[in-house]
C-alpha cells in the first residue's frame, strides 16, 4: 500500500473545487483515459487578472486527484504570472510529499495549469502539447517535458525521469534516448566551480597522515557509504597506504576496481601522486 | 465491518492450521534429518504433511517436493525440467496471462537461448487452443499453462492440454497456485508432469509451497546443497510451514465440495448485486474459479476505488496501473483486449470460505456510492467523447 500523507488522503477523500465552470477563461487538459490518468483544469479571472475561480476534473489514482485538488487551492487568488511560478515540486510539498513513483501526478497538475494559461493567452487548444519531439511513444511524452522535469527536479537517472513523467515506463524502448537527454541537460548545466586544490608541497609524515585521513573522510567514505560500504585506514608506510574495505564493499566483486579507481585516485589527487593503495592482508583478494 | 475479499492475493491462516503448527515453534524443534528422537519425531510430521498434500492432488507422497512457495515451485519446475532434459529441444510454450513467476521465468529463458511462444486468450480470457496445438512442434521441450488465472479466475483446460503435449513427448507444467483447494485436482486423471502449489493461497502460512513432480520426470535442483527433498531441493525443511501446509491441504480436501458451492453462491450474489446497482460495470472472464470476480467500472480508476473501499473496511485488489506501482494496467486484462476505459477501473474480489452473506451485502451497499463519487470527479463522465484530449497512450 502506498505511504500517502494524511493531507493527501484528505484531498483525495474531500477534493476541493471539483467540477466545471461556465465560460471559463482558460482550460487545460492533460493525460488520457488510456494512460490511466487525466486532468481537466479551468479557471476564471477577476477584473484585476487574478484567478477568481478554478475547477478540476480528474480521472486517476488518489495522488492524481489530490494533486489536482491541491493545485486549485494553491492558485486561487493568484495572478497568472504568480501561478505560472508553481512547480510540480511545490504541489508535492503542499501535500506533504508524494511517493517517488507518483511524482508524475504532480507534474500532470503543473502541465494542466500551463496548458490552461496558454489556452487563455494564446487561444491554443486546451490539450495542445508544446511543439516538441515525442520521445516516449507509449505515454506520448515529449523531449521538452522530459527536459523540464530534469531541470526543475534535478533528476539524475532514467528511473527518476520515469517517476516524474512516465517516459520509459511502457515498453522501455526509449530508455537510451532518455539517458541521452539526461546527459545533455547535465552537460548544459553550469559547471560547478572547480575545487581549489592546495598547491603541492612536501609534506612531513605527520602532515601526510593527517591529509590522507581527511581525504578519506571527506572524499572517499561518503561515496562508499552511499552503496552500503565503508573504508578503514589500516597503515601508512612511506607511500604505501593500506586500507580495509567494509560492508558491501568487502565482498563486492568489483572491490579491487573500487580500490584502485576511487581510493587511489582520490588520495593521489588530494595528497600525493606517489601514493599506492593496497588492501589489508588476510582479506580475500578478488581478481 | 472489515471484509477481506483479496484471497487470491493471500488468505488467512486457518485456526486449525495455526494450531497444528504451534508445537513446531516450541517442543518440536528438531531437525528432521537428525539421528535422534528430536529429529525423528519431527520427521514423522513432515512425512505426514507430504501425504496430506499428495492426497489433495491425487498424487503419491514421493512426488511432492516442499518449497518456499509458488515462485520457487515455478522456477524449479521450469528451469529444473529444461536443465535435466537430454533431448536438446529448445522451445517453450506458455500463455500471455501467466503469473509473473512463470511469465518472467520463461522470458528469462528466451533471453538465454530458448524459443518462446506465448499463447493468446480471447476477450473472455479463454485460451486459444488452436494456436496452442499449432505451436506444439518436435522442438517443443516444455508447456507451462496455469490451471486457473489469479486475476480473472478463468480456468484453463489443463487435462486436454496435458494430453496433447504428452502425446508429443513434451513435459507439461501447470501453476495450480490458484486452483489448489478451490477445484478438485486428480493427477491420476490429468497427466501433467509438474504442478506448483503455494501454501498461503489455501489458508496455510506464507513461505511454504509444494511442487508435484510425477515419478519418472527428471528435474535438476535449483538450490544445491543438502540431500533434503530427495536431493531435489536443498535446505533444512521449514517444518512449521510444511506441517501447516499439510493440515491446510487436508482441510481443503474435506471442505472443498461443500464450501465451494457456498462460496460460489456468495460470489454470484456479489456479481449480480454490483451489476444491478452500478451502471457501466462489466465482468472480466468466463468459466471462472468459484471465488473470483473481476469487474470493471467505466471511467474511474482502480486505485481510487480500492482506497475508497478501504475506507469502508473492504479489501480487494485492482489491475489498474496505479495500484501496482507500474505504469501499465494488468497484462492479463490487456491480453484479453479489455479496453482502457475498463482496464484501469478493474477490481478483483476474491472470496474464501470465511466470507459471509452480511459481508457481501456490505460491499453491494457501498460500491454504488463509491462509483458515483469517483465518476463525479472524472472528466470522462458522459462518455470518453466529452474529452477533447488526444489518446496518445500506446501501452
Amino acid at each position: 500500500m502506498w505511504n500517502y500523507t494524511d493531507k493527501l488522503m484528505d484531498h483525495f477523500k474531500n477534493p476541493r473545487n471539483v467540477g466545471v465552470l461556465e465560460e471559463p477563461d482558460g482550460v487545460g487538459e492533460v493525460g488520457s483515459l488510456a494512460c490511466g490518468d487525466a486532468l481537466r483544469l479551468m479557471f476564471k479571472l477577476d477584473a484585476e487578472g487574478r484567478i477568481a475561480d478554478v475547477k478540476f476534473q480528474t480521472f486517476g489514482c488518489a495522488s492524481a486527484i489530490a494533486s489536482s485538488s491541491a493545485l486549485t487551492e494553491m492558485i486561487k487568488g493568484k495572478t497568472l504570472e504568480e501561478a505560472q511560478q508553481i512547480t510540480n515540486r511545490d504541489i508535492a510539498e503542499f501535500l506533504g510529499g508524494l511517493p517517488d513513483q507518483k511524482m508524475h501526478c504532480s507534474v500532470m497538475g503543473r502541465d494542466a495549469l500551463l496548458a490552461a494559461i496558454d489556452n487563455y493567452r494564446k487561444g491554443t487548444p486546451p490539450d495542445e502539447k508544446v511543439d516538441s519531439d515525442i520521445v516516449c511513444q507509449c505515454f506520448g511524452v515529449t523531449r521538452l517535458e522530459i527536459e523540464r522535469a530534469i531541470e526543475e527536479n534535478n533528476l539524475e537517472t532514467v528511473a527518476e525521469v520515469t517517476n516524474y513523467t512516465k517516459a520509459g515506463g511502457g515498453c522501455g524502448g526509449c530508455v537510451d534516448d532518455i539517458q541521452a537527454i539526461l546527459d545533455e541537460v547535465k552537460a548544459a548545466r553550469p559547471a560547478p566551480e572547480p575545487e581549489k586544490t592546495p598547491p603541492r608541497r612536501r609534506l612531513t609524515t605527520l602532515q601526510k597522515i593527517k591529509l590522507i585521513e581527511e581525504t578519506i573522510e571527506r572524499e572517499i567514505r561518503p561515496a562508499l557509504q552511499k552503496d552500503g560500504g565503508d573504508v578503514e585506514l589500516i597503515d601508512i608506510e612511506g607511500n604505501r597506504v593500506v586500507v580495509s574495505l567494509r560492508g558491501t564493499c568487502s565482498t563486492c566483486l568489483v572491490s579491487q576496481v573500487t580500490l584502485k579507481k576511487l581510493v587511489e585516485a582520490k588520495l593521489r589527487e588530494f595528497v600525493s601522486d606517489e601514493l599506492r593503495v593496497e588492501q589489508a592482508d588476510g582479506e580475500e583478494e578478488v581478481a | 465491518m472489515n471484509v477481506y475479499l483479496d484471497n487470491n492475493a493471500t488468505t488467512m491462516v486457518a485456526p486449525e492450521v495455526f494450531a497444528a503448527m504451534q508445537p513446531f515453534f516450541g517442543e518440536f524443534y528438531g531437525n528432521p534429518s537428525s539421528m535422534h528422537r528430536f529429529g525423528g519425531q519431527v520427521g514423522r510430521h513432515v512425512d505426514r504433511a507430504r501425504q496430506q498434500v499428495a492426497d489433495l492432488l491425487g498424487a503419491e507422497p514421493d512426488e511432492i517436493i516442499f518449497t518456499a512457495g509458488g515462485s520457487e515451485g515455478d522456477n524449479l519446475a521450469i528451469k529444473g525440467a529444461l536443465e535435466a532434459m537430454k533431448s536438446g529441444r529448445r522451445h517453450i510454450i506458455t500463455t500471455r496471462v501467466e503469473h509473473p513467476a512463470v511469465r518472467v521465468t520463461c522470458r528469462w529463458l528466451r533471453d538465454h537461448g530458448f524459443r518462446l511462444t506465448e499463447i493468446p486468450v480471447d476477450r473472455e480470457g479463454t485460451l486459444d487452443m488452436e494456436r496452442l496445438e499449432e505451436a506444439l512442434t518436435p522442438d517443443t521441450a516444455l508447456v507451462s499453462v496455469m490451471w486457473a488465472n489469479n486475476e480473472t479466475g478463468v480456468v484453463f483446460p489443463i487435462e486436454h492440454i496435458a494430453r496433447l503435449a504428452k502425446a508429443r513427448g513434451i513435459v507439461v507444467h501447470t501453476d495450480a497456485v490458484q486452483a489448489a483447494g478451490k477445484l478438485p485436482i486428480d493427477l491420476k486423471q490429468v497427466p501433467v508432469d509438474l504442478l506448483t502449489i503455494s501454501g498461503h493461497k489455501l489458508h496455510a502460512p506464507k513461505g511454504v509451497g509444494a511442487l508435484y513432480v510425477r515419478r519418472g520426470t527428471r528435474i535438476t535442483p535449483q538450490i544445491h546443497g543438502g540431500h533434503q527433498e530427495g536431493g531435489k531441493r536443498a535446505g533444512t525443511e521449514n517444518v512449521p510451514g510444511i506441517v501447516g501446509l499439510g493440515r491446510a491441504a487436508e482441510l481443503a480436501a474435506e471442505t472443498m465440495a461443500e464450501e465451494n458451492d457456498r462460496v460460489r453462491a456468495l460470489r454470484d450474489r456479489l456479481e449480480q448485486g454490483l451489476l444491478q446497482n452500478c451502471a457501466g460495470a462489466q465482468v472480466n472472464g468466463r468459466n471462472r474459479l468459484p471465488n473470483t470476480l473481476n469487474i470493471s467500472f467505466e471511467f474511474i480508476e482502480g486505485e481510487s476505488i480500492l482506497l475508497m473501499l478501504d475506507e469502508v473496511g473492504v479489501a480487494a485488489s485492482s489491475g489498474s496501473a496505479c495500484s501496482s506501482g507500474s505504469l501499465e494496467p494488468s497484462h492479463v486484462l490487456r491480453a484479453m483486449g479489455v479496453p482502457f476505459t475498463l482496464a484501469h477501473g478493474s477490481v478483483r474480489f476474491s472470496l474464501s470460505r470465511y466470507n459471509t452473506e452480511q459481508e457481501i451485502d456490505h460491499v453491494i451497499e457501498h460500491m454504488p456510492g463509491i462509483v458515483t463519487r469517483l465518476r463525479e470527479i472524472s472528466p470522462f463522465v458522459g462518455g470518453a467523447a466529452a474529452w477533447a484530449g488526444k489518446s496518445t497512450c500506446n501501452v
